[in-house]
């Protein structure tokens, strides 16, 4: 029944857009086809929990350098002070490290909620917040399934902290500083090349590795993928996550919108014509 | 034909616009009523609060989270407040396209009610804002998210505003005596109903929409897909129940401006309305029970949030809406206005669920506002009182029109 709607508000809407031009509101993830996302595979397997990566972030952008030592079970979250963490949990296979950061979604639910383009999907892959735009209304940090947008509420002109995967130096060729900093648990390229890879990897070392890359299809594909020694809902993420995109959750909405702008006034005119004529014609009688 | 005739006055009103103006700023009556004594200490705490806002932070007054980081704010003065402000565009809507003329008497109380109640939401907003100054980047400028629920709401947001003013805006000509302009703005009325009543099906669902994405953060028992349409159907009754709540209590307070004939009809408007709110109730609840049997979350029912759910499903929409079938049999006025107040009860809970109680429920530490968000959240529900009583004061809305202006 929901496909069908879909389907309908689907077809109908296009059409309204048309009629109105209102072709601006196509969503953010029709990108053109030879696009190659950039993104960062992450290595469970390798990573030794060195914190190196959450130190040189914080330097390279010009925030304070953690102090906490790893612990395992005592989860450390990323803030608006700090872009990435490092935790430490206790698997069925001993100790294993992962690093939460911004995923930077295909199809990002920030940058779709953000009415000022503010986050914003560049065509290089990152996502990243434009401090010029912003209004400070939070809808992204309401949106992100994986709550990555940090606020500073204690600033009177706070600023949005997340990662941006270092995109200066990306769009002048340069690798991220974390990726720069860290020996091989972090892997930069296209996200075409980052599967590749990781399929490699679990291939020639099976042992190392549960066959699955956390992130090839969770929220519609994210830049940031993992590989991991452990089923990944031993791991902390979320189990919950759906694979298909988060925009497309209000796309039904947003596109029955233009039928609604065609169709409503002019059933309300009609409705008020109707009732004029009847009335006028009591008059008469009366 | 009107301005011919009376040309000179006319230029003479002109002239002392401002002074009368001017005049009518000035407060009028008792100062030392108990509704004064008791809002003028929590206005001026909440403007207080207010500074301290933009001198130190959201954080130095607000307890919004990382995880929850919409507060009091928006979850209770936009996102609750504008499902109350729903009343003008359903009583538009009868009036003025089904052209049924015994609410015609209550029409501009309850456009003067949503007008300001959205202004006031859109200083709330501005408060809640991180970068207020940036807030017309989504209006202005190359910053058009258009694929953000958002985007659309704060575009309907501002239409809307002025689609009311216009609405409104006979009564301000009349009084300040401009017999031209109302009657060019008399004309513009249809147009601008026709045009809110659009804006408002789509912001009142635009904002359950907001929800859309956070389908793993919202309690399953409270997400589903119809967000939308659940806040749009259940706008209708709780506009009513507003239209309802506050009817009762501006014909006690401004009783010297209503006649004997005023009383009468807005007694059967009340009874009118509350069939009106039932039959509502009855499709929204209809809707909820279609939503949870579609979920399958029947072994959530037996959780904390299960009762929670249950207390809002049966005590504040079921209850209620017996309630309003019971009164409108029997024409008990009295129990329609109790009707009324569990009704926006509900709908109060009902909204706080979505956007703060049952959304990251399951974080590890729990928003709660801090007495200083509630005091600012009074204060401006308090100030918007205190406008809304100077124009009732001063402006045709409750009473009759001067008789220049009586249309037909």
């Amino acid at each position: 029944m929901s496909i069908n709607r879909r389907k309908f508000f689907k077809a109908i809407g296009v059409t309204g857009m048309t009629v109105i031009g209102f072709t601006s509101s196509a969503s953010p993830g029709s990108k053109d086809e030879d696009t190659e996302f950039h993104g960062v595979l992450y290595d469970s397997s390798i990573c030794i929990g060195c914190q190196a990566c959450e130190k040189a972030c914080a330097k390279a952008h010009d925030l304070p350098v953690p102090e906490d030592e790893l612990q395992a079970g005592v989860l450390r979250k990323t803030s608006e002070v700090q872009r990435c963490v490092v935790n430490s949990y206790e698997t069925s296979q001993g100790e294993v490290y992962v690093r939460n950061q911004c995923m930077h979604c295909n199809e990002p639910a920030c940058a779709s909620a953000c009415l000022t383009q503010a986050m914003y999907k560049t065509k290089e892959g990152p996502v990243i917040w434009r401090e010029d735009k912003c209004m400070g209304c939070r809808y992204c940090m309401i949106s992100c399934p994986f709550d990555v947008p940090k606020f500073d509420y204690n600033s009177i002109n706070p600023k949005i902290q997340k990662c941006d995967m270092c995109y200066d130096r990306i769009v002048q060729g340069e690798k991220p500083v974390c990726v720069e900093t860290c020996g091989d648990a972090l892997f930069f390229g296209t996200r075409r090349e980052l599967i590749a890879e990781a399929r490699k990897r679990i291939a020639e070392w099976p042992e190392m590795y549960v066959d699955k890359i956390y992130g090839e299809a969770v929220a519609g594909g994210t830049g940031y993928l993992y590989l991991a020694p452990v089923p990944h809902t031993e791991l902390g993420f979320n189990k919950q996550l759906q694979n298909s995109s988060y925009p497309s959750l209000t796309k039904s909405f947003l596109y029955s919108v233009p039928s609604v702008f065609v169709l409503v006034p002019t059933l309300l005119l009609g409705i008020h014509e109707a009732t004029k004529s009847k009335q006028n014609k009591n008059e008469n009688h009366d | 034909m009107t301005s011919p005739a009376y040309p000179v006055t006319n230029e003479k009103q002109n002239q002392s616009i401002w002074k009368f103006i001017f005049s009518e700023l000035k407060p009028r009556g008792k100062w030392l009523t108990p509704f004064n004594v008791i809002s003028i200490p929590i206005i001026l705490a909440g403007l207080v609060l207010m500074v301290i806002r933009f001198t130190h932070g959201l954080g130095a007054v607000s307890n919004v989270t990382q995880e929850v980081p919409w507060g009091l704010w928006k979850g209770f003065n936009v996102v609750t407040g504008v499902a109350f402000a729903g009343g003008a565009y359903v009583l538009t809507f009868i009036v003025y396209i089904l052209k049924v003329e015994k609410y015609h008497s209550i029409i501009r109380v309850t456009v003067l009610n949503g007008f300001l109640a959205y202004l006031f939401y859109a200083g709330a907003l501005v408060l809640d804002l991180g970068k207020p100054w940036n807030i017309f980047n989504p209006l202005i400028g190359n910053s058009f998210g258009a694929s953000s629920v958002l985007f659309l709401v704060a575009w309907h947001f501002v239409l809307y505003i002025f689609a009311q003013l216009i609405e409104f805006s006979p009564a301000i000509a009349e009084w300040l005596g401009t017999r031209r302009a109302h009657k060019i703005l008399s004309g513009l009325t249809l147009g601008a109903v026709i045009f809110g009543i659009t804006l408002s099906t789509l912001h009142q669902s635009g904002l359950g929409a907001l929800f859309l994405m956070a389908k793993e953060k919202i309690h399953p028992l409270w997400y589903s897909e119809f967000i939308p349409l659940l806040f749009l159907i259940s706008s209708v009754f709780a506009g009513l129940s507003m239209v309802i709540l506050e009817g009762s209590i501006s014909q006690k307070v401004f009783s010297n401006q209503l006649t004997d004939k005023n009383r009468q009809e807005r007694k059967n408007i009340v009874h009118s309305l509350s069939k009106i709110c039932a039959f509502g109730m009855f499709a929204y609840f209809f809707m909820h029970i279609l939503v949870f049997v579609h979920g399958q979350h029947y072994d959530l029912l037996t959780t904390p949030m299960g009762y929670w759910y249950l207390l809002e499903m049966i005590g504040f929409v079921l209850v209620p809406m017996i309630l309003y079938f019971y009164s409108y049999r029997n024409t008990n006025i009295l129990l329609t206005k109790i009707a009324a107040v569990i009704t926006i009860l509900g709908i109060i809970l009902n909204r706080l669920n979505v956007s703060i109680i049952a959304f990251r429920w399951d974080a590890a530490t729990h928003y709660v506002p801090s007495w200083m968000e509630i005091v600012v959240s009074i204060s401006i529900i308090l100030i918007q009182i205190w406008i809304f009583r100077w124009v009732i004061n001063r402006m045709p809305v409750l009473g009759n029109s001067p008789s220049w202006a009586k249309h037909n």
